[in-house]
């Protein structure tokens, strides 16, 4: 019996990347095999990455059978699209209800507030600093609402917002150092929905320590000449 | 028709967001009521409905409400997806382009649009703004080539989500293009974007919901600025 075929994915991406970490663990959940490719970002991009993505030039980029599909929850609506019942687990993302559907991408596009704002936080001082963190405050808050007292965003199961969200969890110990605040005050049920998560494979598989995130945001300040 | 009274929108009558959602239920053949919110006093339906952004649009579906505008024109696409054309297309890898798009568009297109009118604090500022709307019409302009394969829309023979999420903001263009003192979407620099907005400014879908009365929304214009709602 010929070996499963590799669905002809390939997938351009940076090891930190929590956006590439959404394509790695929603491939997971669902099972699907692919080729991840570690590109090059702070020096010279390869040419497969710039021709993929000659706009952006940014990874996550997602080759199917070499045509690229960029931006990463664009990644994950296409994965539930084009692999309805495939992959090992035919697991979807997304929930069948159009309702359902609507409140889950609401929600996925809030979570990249946090990457914005968190990066704020680390790049900036003085009020443009205290303004990140209201902000990011404001929107920890208003996830731990949203969750409530479900174990995931989802609900009973591990879904799209869960997916979108998680790779931003090994980030938040920076941000509480640079924002003096702490997520499990803050957002309590968020917190522990973030330790939840860790216990799966797909997540803890993709996700690296917040201790090598935290190095890597102190490279990228040197990089930038940040004090 | 459909829709009818389980459908509302609250709104505002210039907001690029607001409009592409009218086009988009304009398409599908859906009747809605249509509110306009005043956006130095915002309704208590408008700020209940969507308490983490208290912005438009708002659709309101049997009382719940969908929020985003993207968002909500890909509801109406899912819930109606019987009635009318569809909106985003068929295919995945399709649909992966046209999502794409149009997340450029409220990318550099968006962002250029409030630094034209909300965030310049100086006519250098606007300038600076006004070149990086010049680049992503370029951009478009191609993407418009590849996309439509010839045909007159972004999708393809009809309107499609890269087209209506453009030309929410075809109103505040040539408001934009009065006080720049020339046109953004030029037919010397972008023929097929200038065709394709004349086109879409015909579409029956787009009639009487794209703004087209400049001296309106100049004032309107006024209006915002003064209450500084425009992040």
């Amino acid at each position: 019996m010929a070996e499963e075929k590799n669905e002809g994915l390939v997938l351009l991406d940076f090891w930190v990347s929590p956006f590439g970490q959404r394509c790695r663990i929603a491939l997971a959940e669902k099972g699907i095999p692919y080729d991840y490719s570690e590109q090059e970002l702070l020096g010279a991009k390869s040419d497969l990455l710039l021709r993929s993505n000659p706009i952006h030039k940014k990874i996550p980029v997602l080759l199917h059978d070499g045509r690229p599909v960029c931006e990463s929850l664009v990644i994950l609506n296409y994965l539930d699209e084009a692999f309805p019942d495939q992959g090992s687990s035919g697991k979807l993302l997304l929930p069948a209800d159009p309702y359902a559907r609507a409140q889950a991408r609401f929600w996925a596009a809030y979570s990249d507030k946090i990457y914005e704002l968190g990066t704020r936080l680390w790049k900036l001082g003085g009020e443009a600093r205290a303004q990140a963190r209201a902000e990011l405050l404001q929107v920890l808050t208003n996830l731990d609402g949203e969750l409530g007292d479900k174990p995931f965003f989802g609900g009973e199961e591990f879904g799209f917002v869960d997916v979108a969200l998680v790779p931003f969890v090994p980030w938040l110990p920076s941000y509480e150092r640079y924002g003096e605040f702490r997520v499990e005050e803050a957002a309590p049920r968020l917190a522990a929905w973030g330790r939840r998560c860790a216990e799966r494979e797909s997540v803890s598989g993709s996700l690296h320590s917040p201790e090598k995130v935290d190095e890597f945001i102190t490279m990228l300040k040197k990089h930038y000449g940040i004090e | 028709m459909a829709g009818g009274s389980d459908l509302k929108v609250l709104g505002v009558w210039t907001s690029p967001f607001v409009i592409r959602v009218r086009i988009a239920l304009n398409l599908k053949g859906l009747a809605y009521e249509y509110a306009e919110e005043d956006l130095g006093n915002k309704s208590a339906l408008l700020l209940g409905s969507n308490p983490v952004n208290k912005s438009v649009p708002v659709l309101l579906h049997g009382g719940r409400p969908v929020n985003e505008s993207q968002v909500i024109i890909q509801y109406i696409d899912e819930v109606w997806a019987g009635a009318g054309p569809a909106v985003l297309p068929r295919d995945p890898y399709e649909r992966a382009v046209a999502r794409f798009w149009a997340a450029y568009v409220d990318d550099k297109v968006g962002s250029a649009w409030t630094g034209m009118l909300f965030r310049c604090r100086s006519e250098e500022e606007r300038a600076e703004a006004v070149a990086r709307a010049d680049e992503a019409l370029r951009t478009l302009e191609g993407a418009l080539g590849e996309c439509s394969g010839g045909e007159p829309f972004f999708g393809g023979d009809g309107i499609g989500l890269v087209d209506v999420v453009l030309g929410g903001y075809l109103g505040w263009f040539a408001a934009i293009d009065r006080i720049i003192g020339r046109r953004l979407i030029d037919p010397a620099r972008t023929p097929l974007l200038a065709a394709w907005e004349q086109r879409f400014r015909a579409a029956d879908a787009a009639r009487g919901v794209v703004p087209d009365d400049v001296d309106k929304v100049l004032a309107f214009l006024q209006t915002l600025l003064a209450i500084g709602s425009m992040k």
